[in-house]
């Protein structure tokens, strides 16, 4: 079951015009010293075997969980729309529009993929996207190391741990600097961020809202940090855009971030899509694909891939990036599902995800022993203390059916009893009830 | 078309001596390798560079190009009108597609360059 | 056809959320957006239509031959494309395993990842995998990243890496990238190998690795793959397999028994997952066992009580590659695509893909030049030399084959053949389409001789003609206005 279509009759034919008498003569380029050791792999499967067979392994996944688990990646309402209109065969089965003449569909989705980025942003030019937020950051900093001809990265401590990792080691073997600063939950310290700001400083980077739920307007960083020539790249929440200040207004140099949130499923890790848009003059320095808008020779609107000249099949070990894709088929969902949802709609369901991320908030704050963290506002996340340590109260919720939440202990020491719990459009009242109740059982026990 | 009254890279690049200063350009045989040039990322203004350095870039529809300095000196000017109408390179590349003009240069080593019949052959050998 | 924000009318919704059950919170205004967020505004129908009107002028391979080279544009099984759909996978968090005793909530998911890597290490002859690059050139930087590391850890100074003149471009991006100088090896023009002598010269105590597609860019088998490779370990340098054309080769040469030491896959050639006009795709990583301790974590393992669960105890690790395990929807539809074949599917997909290609070849090397004129692999290379002597060069021979109902071949690579049209067919193509093909590359010959004005007007036939793409590269318009 190859899905192969010549008989034996047609592969005769085929095989006396190459002018050979068996297949194996096209192979005789293979020096025998290196045939297979061996090719044993398990036995071909028909169609209806696979699927009952994967069914089987899909069961044994517990997605039954009521999620109260963020970090980055939410359990939001995806519209059968866009399944439906994603698989289109015309657009998932298509190359890399590298001919335009017979991929203006996808050429197009993308030229409003990018639209729809910059006006989430508020930043004026786009790409067609890389693999994943963390890098999108990565890119970012990349960015900004050429602009600036600096060496010197600042991360705050509420950036995404997994993006962090992920930055320390693509950048093993690179001459780059990265400070840290030192954790506080809640906004970010201005003072220790300042603290690490020297003349070696490319850029510093924010996430709003970061890593413990909260909200912050960064503006007065980036003020601070333009009159040291210092960029600033901030990693943003997209469903949070409608509704909190952009990095745009804050004057952010490049914003990045995850558009998994976007009408793409959670999918054990991908695939996901990183969306990064930035400045008009640095528009040059962006990484990957990018889609343009010109005409033809009748003068008919006309879509194509441009700048091309910054990639690596053009300018190899010389390109702004190795990057080849970008995730077409996921910013395509993305913009599909913006769409669908439209100016008020994405609005609704920014305010359900903060209404009643607050609403279950208040309700465990009234259990006794367990503390909010922030001082500061929080959009769709929030940080509990609980009076034991987190990884067993969520052990033992988890007996019960519900994901609670993040431990914090496996990112930052000294929050071992620490929680993120997320909350989105879908989660209902009595999810949330029962949510409450059943940590109330479980830390009175 | 190769005049006679400059010298000639092996990177396909004039430098012409005018008024204590150097102009350098690319040929008509780079520019049409490259195709429409669509963009020129351009050095700064009184910096140094040493012969060979990448000090430029041009960009086209299809190619990415790098301009190395011909000799070692400091630029004392970049053409500016090629940021809106760069195809003046592909149009006049001998004349107003100039890219940038070198001041404090070693004389020594523009000695050293190609003459245009050096260059001619350069280019019916490689060819 | 308009862009989808000029459709947009003022007041008209699309999909409404459900009502909220709980009181609304504002956010505080110092925090709160300023601007209004001006997304369209349609119904769904109009979103639909609109999306339904873009799929119609897209050509996918679905729609007809996509013979791409090195891009391996074979069928994509439905079948495949409905498993990441179950709730069961599609619904699973990834930070559900990192949880205390989460790797049980998982145990569908790991299987997958275990039993992937298992079938990779069998296909290419490698030890262990890595299935968390999200793309080729992703797991090319990665490749690289471990050569880096394996030196490093051994003390090895080692600043290069070598790279063969008909590589993919990401070949020598990817190894800058990963901080190395690169430098080129030519092939020899006789063979359409690699020159054995230059590849010895260009070797030296600097050299950190070598970078090699086998078959190559050519469509052409180093038979020298044994010397290539010792000829690199003498040095202490590493070999690296670029797997884009793999599928010339499954049952019948592995990698691994050659002495390659890193060798790169892509689940969307070899291994139908679908294109989607650009991504996602996976580049899985395979090592020798001298690598296996820098693998990036969390790596998957199997417990004596054959339950699966995510070890990070690997100290010379590179650390994350990815925020997770890997693209895992496309690693799924991977894993049950080699289970659908098994070994004997695998082999004759290759057998396949090399017969179609060869009996391309033989049908075209008349009207066209073939610039190696011996037996290849998966895909071949023409020179459209021949009729740029007309005036007629490959992007006029690939937009005429647009308007007789194909997708053009790869033009202009590899870059050391003049005119290049790189062909791919691919096993899952019929003789029938290749005889069409056929017989529409012999009308444009002919074209190319009688009338070759005509092809410098291709296409007329698409939705749009040849785009102006300086004007698209001088005149930035990357967005729609009016936000």
């Amino acid at each position: 079951m190859s899905f192969t279509a010549n008989t034996p009759e047609q592969q005769k034919a085929m095989l006396k015009d190459c002018g050979v008498s068996g297949i194996e003569e096209l192979f005789k380029d293979i020096p025998k010293e290196v045939a297979p050791k061996s090719f044993a792999l398990p036995r071909a499967h028909a169609e209806m075997e696979i699927q009952q067979l994967f069914d089987d392994i899909a069961a044994k996944n517990y997605t039954h969980l009521t999620k109260f688990l963020g970090g980055g990646y939410y359990d939001h309402f995806i519209p059968a729309a866009v399944n439906d209109l994603a698989g289109r065969s015309e657009f998932y089965t298509a190359y890399t529009p590298y001919q335009p003449e017979l991929s203006q569909g996808t050429l197009q989705a993308i030229y409003e993929y990018q639209t729809q980025i910059c006006r989430l942003t508020d930043m004026e030019v786009s790409n067609a996207s890389v693999y994943d937020g963390g890098t999108a950051l990565y890119e970012a900093c990349q960015m900004a190391l050429k602009q600036t001809k600096r060496s010197k990265i600042v991360l705050d401590s509420g950036v995404n741990p997994v993006y962090r990792n992920m930055l320390h080691s693509y950048t093993t073997n690179l001459s780059i600097d990265f400070a840290t600063t030192e954790v506080t939950h809640g906004q970010s310290s201005r003072e220790k961020l300042f603290s690490e700001l020297d003349d070696s400083t490319a850029a510093v980077i924010l996430q709003n809202p970061n890593f413990f739920g909260s909200i912050d307007d960064h503006s007065d960083i980036v003020e601070h940090c333009h009159e040291k020539g210092i960029l600033v790249i901030q990693s943003v929440y997209p469903v949070a855009m409608s509704l909190l200040k952009t990095p745009g207004e804050m004057g952010v140099d490049i914003a990045t971030g995850e558009g998994q949130s976007l009408g793409i499923p959670l999918s054990f890790g991908g695939p996901y899509l990183g969306f990064i848009a930035t400045r008009k003059k640095l528009t040059r320095k962006l990484p990957g694909r990018i889609v343009g808008r010109t005409t033809d020779p009748a003068g008919k609107e006309t879509f194509a891939l441009t700048l091309q000249a910054r990639e690596q099949h053009i300018k190899r070990q010389k390109a702004t990036s190795n990057i080849c894709t970008n995730q077409a088929l996921c910013a395509l969902r993305a913009h599909i599902y913006l769409s669908l949802l439209g100016k008020e709609g994405f609005k609704e369901i920014a305010n359900l995800c903060h209404s009643k991320a607050q609403y279950t908030k208040q309700r465990l704050q009234q259990i006794p022993g367990v503390e909010v963290k922030e001082s500061s506002p929080t959009f769709n996340e929030f940080t509990l203390e609980l009076p034991t340590n987190a990884e067993d109260i969520v052990g033992k919720l988890v007996e019960r059916g519900i994901a609670p939440g993040l431990p914090l202990g496996q990112f930052y020491k000294g929050m071992e009893n620490f929680l993120l719990v997320a909350v989105t459009e879908k989660r209902t009242k009595y999810e949330m009830g029962m949510f409450a109740e059943i940590l109330e059982d479980t830390i009175c026990q | 078309m190769i005049p006679k009254d400059r010298k000639y890279t092996q990177a396909h690049e004039w430098v012409k001596e005018q008024d204590g200063e150097l102009i350098v350009g690319i040929t008509e045989h780079a520019q049409e390798e490259l195709g429409d040039i669509t963009f020129i990322e351009m050095p700064e203004v009184d910096e140094k560079y040493e012969q060979g350095a990448d000090c430029a870039e041009i960009e086209s529809v299809k190619a990415a190009s790098e301009i190395y300095m011909p000799i070692t000196g400091v630029i004392s000017a970049i053409n500016e009108e090629l940021e809106d109408e760069p195809e003046k390179v592909n149009n006049s590349p001998f004349e107003q597609g100039w890219i940038i003009k070198i001041k404090d240069y070693d004389q020594s080593q523009l000695n050293e360059l190609l003459d245009a019949e050096g260059y001619s052959k350069f280019l019916e050998d490689s060819q | 056809m308009s862009v989808i924000f000029e459709k947009s009318i003022p007041g008209r919704r699309g999909i409404k959320p459900k009502k909220a059950d709980v009181p609304t919170s504002e956010i505080p205004a110092k925090y709160a957006r300023h601007n209004e967020l001006q997304l369209c505004e349609l119904s769904e129908l109009d979103v639909v239509r609109h999306f339904t009107e873009l799929s119609k002028k897209n050509y996918g391979l679905d729609t007809g031959f996509y013979p791409l080279g090195s891009c391996t544009m074979k069928y994509n099984p439905k079948v495949l494309e409905t498993l990441p759909k179950l709730p069961g996978f599609s619904q699973l968090h990834p930070f559900l395993p990192q949880l205390r005793s989460g790797s049980m909530l998982t145990q569908g998911a790991l299987a997958v990842l275990y039993g992937l890597e298992e079938v990779l290490c069998e296909i290419t002859g490698l030890d262990a995998y890595t299935l968390q690059p999200l793309a080729g050139a992703h797991g090319e930087l990665t490749g690289m990243m471990l050569i880096a590391a394996y030196h490093k850890h051994h003390g090895n100074k080692k600043t290069e890496v070598l790279v063969p003149d008909e590589a993919h471009g990401t070949n020598p991006s990817s190894a800058a990238t990963a901080g190395f100088k690169t430098r080129p090896v030519p092939t020899d023009k006789e063979t359409g190998m690699l020159d054995l002598e230059a590849l010895e010269e260009a070797m030296s105590e600097e050299t950190a690795g070598i970078m090699l597609t086998n078959p190559n860019t050519l469509g052409i088998f180093n038979t020298h793959i044994n010397r290539v490779t010792e000829i690199a370990h003498r040095h202490g340098a590493l070999v690296y397999y670029d797997g884009a054309n793999l599928n010339a080769v499954m049952g019948r040469f592995r990698p691994g028994d050659a002495g390659i030491d890193v060798v790169h896959v892509n689940l969307h050639k070899t291994f139908a997952t679908p294109h989607g006009s650009g991504g996602p795709g996976s580049g899985p990583i395979g090592v020798a066992k001298h690598l296996t301790e820098f693998l990036p974590i969390s790596r998957v393992v199997k417990r004596k009580d054959s339950t699966y669960t995510l070890d990070y105890d690997h100290p010379n690790s590179i650390g994350y590659i990815a925020p997770f395990y890997g693209n895992f929807a496309v690693c799924l539809k991977a894993y049950a695509y080699i289970l659908m074949l098994g070994a004997e599917g695998l082999k004759e997909a290759s057998e396949q893909a090399v017969l179609n290609a060869n009996y391309l070849m033989n049908h075209l090397k008349d009207v066209f030049d073939l610039p190696y004129d011996r037996k290849c692999m998966h895909e071949f290379v023409l020179s459209a030399a021949r009729q740029k002597k007309n005036g007629v060069q490959a992007v006029d021979i690939a937009k005429a084959l647009m308007d007789e109902g194909f997708h053009p071949p790869t033009v202009y690579f590899p870059q050391i053949v003049s005119e290049a049209l790189m062909i791919e067919p691919t096993e899952t193509e019929s003789k029938e389409t290749l005889d069409a093909f056929i017989e529409a590359m012999h009308r444009i010959a002919d074209k190319a001789e009688k009338d070759p004005e005509s092809l410098h007007q291709a296409p007329t036939s698409t939705p749009v003609g040849r785009p102006d793409e300086a004007k698209a590269a001088k005149q930035l318009d990357l967005s729609y206005p009016g936000a």
